[in-house]
């Protein structure tokens, strides 16, 4: 099947540029939480098709940091402001990352791959939250992006980058949506169900993962970088447990079905956290987690399956 | 003529357990070699350490003159030795289609591929027929976690078909099947591997089926080899039916799924 | 010769610290298979509850001695109410599911108890000193060493000596032992398979509440102590291997000279020393120093 006959990626493709025709007729406080909420969604991404993979990540927010604090790092300190390298840098710092400490990562699964992933991040917010030339806990501001050498205004500048989210996050829900229905997304799924007999097949399941682990790292690198020009701004906060634990959270509630879901999911949420943050701030966790439980018990497809389960009724 | 297979002098011990103690077997090229022995007496320790699941503690396996006793799995299927397993290991949550699809895909090395889908008509027909070869086609859209299990036993061997092996190692294809169905699924299971000139080492309790299938049989107990030759003459062994064919009449209904 | 003094004793009592931290981590895990990341939640939950309460004890006035009681009092309360909490309340319904599952359960769990105690401690520190600054400090080598911290040593010896006691000589122990090997045949065999997680959890749950209620005199109580305690738990049990309370004490070692001496020699070290001991030892042995990957039966 050739991609442009699949409705799917039709769908996804078409909504790029009416996300995008949208962004100057929303306000401004929604075009932002949707830029942000595409940004981290990326992240989502990346936690979904490892657990498609049956691996649990609790600590995605080390590549999101990682990507962030690239390009963060480059605009602030080289100089350099175009938000194509900078979106570049984030991706490949953090792929370049996740292929060195995949040799360790594909080693495990289950509980060992959660925890120490869960290690990981920490160990970087460890480290940024003591770093003082990198503004510690406070973090540092992004210098003005530029675009493909041009200054635009900032006006222009911010639907520009709101723009390249937009585009760069739905095209990557397309590719995954296409590395899903691979041979290789196929192998990650059956790694999950029964890794024996993926290797008395003759496939190396610790490649796979492997591949797997540095394709979720360079989505999230992606999210990261994009998270950091949307805020202007990056700090340790986007490495730390309480994020990654938002990014299990909204792949677990989506469900793993469906690779529009989580961005859907992923932007009610946001929306979601800011009231609830300014309506009571100590309860947003308790709300994350006590939905977290409902969902396992009630509804092991995430919410995405009431959804399907409507399309299969009638 | 050389040996396709040749296994010498295989040892492996578990703690003080001895499952292995000096295995030695060559098998022929399009040979069918019934395994028989009791629970316990290494047989799947053998089919393991063959297949490269189990490394010997000493000894050493070679196929078509080169050396395999070091290689994994992985590395073993893709020399041209495949196994089915006593508890059928399939994927699960994908449909029979989808588990041949997976098999498919890596027997042809696309397991890398990430951009082109898993399924295209052609890789399709060639699993159908495969399916409709074991008898199973009907199940094709069923998921692999809800066949009964005969069907699931043959598609593991599906699976392990896929790749055309030179070499097929069935570790009690019959077990968990109904008396009655037992016959007909070895009959197709052997034909269809017969059809392709495959060497078939098979365990087997069932006595009937391996005088039915086997050209020669090896009675394994307590890790040796008891006896190895024609079939007539192995289980007619004054040891044999001692200690491994009394031992399968006496045993009740076959134990299900584990052992 | 003086640093060599200083690192074994530093290692010591911060290996027991970790010792006492991680063993009902493991404990949980050896019996039930589930990896309780709320067990950072106990730690923390324990140091808040030992905080306040011995805050409350000393503006009553009565003899300072007595806080060694409230202490563990406070922890025992803490982790048994929430032990029976969880248990009964969450897990239970959960038994027989993947590991995995159960890991994003009590991730869950986790999540609501760090909300929780910001709503009921808020978020701004508590100090209770009192009962670290009230043994003094001895002097060895002409270093001055607090007497609390060689008390936290012969605690942890005497906590691990109890578990490894009530596992290994005592009849409920064993059976214990024997629900760790086969769940399947233990229940076969008539053992309550069920009041045996439920007394597991509680117990492990109290070990993680008096870690965290002996350590609260030490810092100063915040909101996220108890993430950093999962993480660091979860490393020394790896070292030593998954499951076993031997495996939790020669990690806790391990872990607590190499950051000693690393305090000590390489100060910018230090923070993530003890991953790097932990990424190192799972680099040879993948499941720990005393954990056997088991073969799957196929």
């Amino acid at each position: 099947m050739s991609v442009l006959t699949d409705r799917n990626v039709l769908v996804l493709l078409a909504a790029i540029p009416l996300l995008i025709a949208a962004g100057p007729i929303m306000p401004d406080w929604v075009r932002f939480f949707l830029q942000v909420s595409l940004a981290s969604g990326l992240a989502v991404l990346g936690v979904v098709v490892q657990m498609r993979a049956g691996l649990v990540s609790f600590g995605q927010g080390l590549y999101y940091c990682l990507g962030a604090y690239a390009a963060g790092m480059t605009g602030h300190f080289v100089g350099v402001t175009d938000v194509f390298a900078l979106l570049g840098l984030g991706i490949v710092v953090a792929a370049g990352v996740a292929v060195v400490l995949g040799f360790l990562m594909s080693r495990y699964r289950e509980i060992f791959f959660a925890m120490l992933s869960l290690a990981l991040s920490m160990i970087l917010y460890g480290l940024l939250v003591k770093a003082e030339v990198l503004g510690s806990t406070d973090g540092f501001n992004l210098p003005k992006a530029t675009f493909l050498g041009l200054a635009p205004t900032e006006q222009a500048l911010r639907f520009a980058v709101y723009a390249l989210t937009c585009a760069v996050t739905l095209l990557a829900a397309i590719f995954l949506y296409r590395y899903l229905k691979s041979p290789m997304g196929r192998i990650g799924e059956a790694i999950a169900q029964n890794e024996i007999r993926v290797e008395y097949l003759g496939s190396s399941a610790r490649t796979v993962v492997h591949i797997t682990y540095v394709l979720a790292a360079a989505l999230s690198g992606a999210g990261g970088a994009l998270a950091a020009l949307a805020n202007g701004h990056v700090d340790p906060e986007m490495a730390n447990w309480t994020t990654s634990g938002q990014f299990v959270f909204v792949a677990l509630l989506s469900g793993t079905g469906n690779v529009a879901a989580p961005l859907i999911g992923n932007f009610l949420l946001e929306m979601i956290r800011v009231y609830a943050v300014a309506w009571s701030p100590y309860t947003w966790q308790l709300i994350l987690g006590a939905t977290m439980l409902l969902v396992i018990l009630f509804l092991p497809g995430g919410l995405w399956s009431l959804v399907e389960r409507r399309k299969a009724g009638g | 003529m050389a040996p396709l297979l040749e296994a010498r002098s295989l040892c492996k011990a578990f703690g003080a357990v001895t499952a292995a103690d000096n295995i030695s077997v060559a098998v022929a090229e399009r040979e069918v070699v019934g395994i028989i022995g009791a629970n316990g007496a290494g047989k799947t320790t053998f089919v393991n350490m063959v297949t490269g699941y189990l490394k010997p503690d000493t000894g050493s396996i070679s196929y078509q003159g080169r050396d395999i006793t070091r290689l994994g799995p992985r590395a073993t299927a893709r020399t041209g030795i495949c196994r089915s397993f006593q508890i059928p290991q399939t994927f699960a949550r994908f449909t029979v289609l989808d588990n041949m699809l997976v098999a498919l895909n890596v027997a042809r090395k696309r397991d890398l591929f990430f951009w082109r889908p898993a399924h295209d008509a052609e890789l399709d027909a060639v699993a159908q027929g495969l399916l409709a070869g074991l008898g199973i086609s009907g199940h094709r859209d069923q998921i692999a976690g809800t066949l009964p299990q005969g069907v699931r036993k043959i598609l593991d061997i599906a699976m392990a078909m896929v790749s055309a092996p030179k070499v097929i190692l069935l570790d009690e294809p019959t077990s968990g099947i109904s008396t009655d169905e037992k016959h007909a699924a070895m009959d197709t299971v052997m034909n269809a591997l017969g059809e392709r000139g495959v060497t078939i080492l098979f365990v087997e309790h069932d006595m009937e089926i391996v005088e039915r299938y086997a050209g020669r049989v090896i009675a394994f107990y307590d890790g040796r080899i008891l006896a190895d030759g024609a079939p007539a003459q192995v289980l007619s062994d004054a040891d044999v039916r001692r200690y491994v064919v009394g031992g399968e009449l006496h045993r009740r209904q076959p134990r299900k799924g584990v052992a | 010769m003086l640093k060599l003094v200083a690192i074994f004793i530093d290692g010591l009592v911060y290996a027991s610290w970790l010792f006492m931290v991680s063993v009902g981590l493991t404990l949980i895990y050896g019996v039930m298979k589930i990896l309780n990341i709320a067990h950072g939640s106990l730690f923390a939950l324990g140091a808040y509850a030992a905080a306040s309460l011995v805050g409350a004890y000393f503006a009553s006035g009565l003899p300072p001695a007595g806080s060694y009681v409230v202490l563990p009092v406070a922890a025992v309360i803490v982790g048994a109410f929430f032990g029976l909490l969880i248990e009964r309340g969450i897990l239970r319904f959960m038994y027989g599911r993947d590991e995995v599952l159960m890991v994003l359960v009590t991730y869950a769990v986790f999540l609501v108890l760090e909300d929780v105690i910001k709503l009921v401690w808020g978020v701004d520190p508590y100090f209770t000193a009192q009962p670290y600054g009230l043994l003094g400090t001895i002097d060895v080598l002409g270093l001055p060493y607090a007497v609390y911290d060689f008390a936290l040593i012969a605690i942890a010896l005497a906590l691990g000596a109890a578990v490894w006691w009530g596992l290994n000589r005592t009849g409920r122990g064993k059976l214990l032992v024997a629900v760790i090997h086969d769940r399947e045949m233990s229940r076969a065999m008539g053992i309550n398979v069920t009041a045996m997680f439920l007394v597991t959890f509680i117990i492990g749950s109290m070990l993680g509440a008096i870690g965290g209620a002996l350590t609260a005199p030490k810092i100063s109580v915040v909101p996220g102590i108890g993430v950093e305690v999962i993480v660091l738990a979860f490393a020394v049990v790896v070292i030593g291997g998954l499951g076993s309370i031997g495996g939790a004490a020669v990690g806790a070692l391990v872990a607590g000279f190499v950051r000693a001496a690393t305090v000590h020699l390489y100060p910018e070290a230090e923070l993530f020393v003890i991953y790097g001991v932990m990424a190192l030892v799972l680099a040879v042995w993948p499941h720990g120093l005393f954990a056997q990957a088991e073969a799957r039966k196929i």
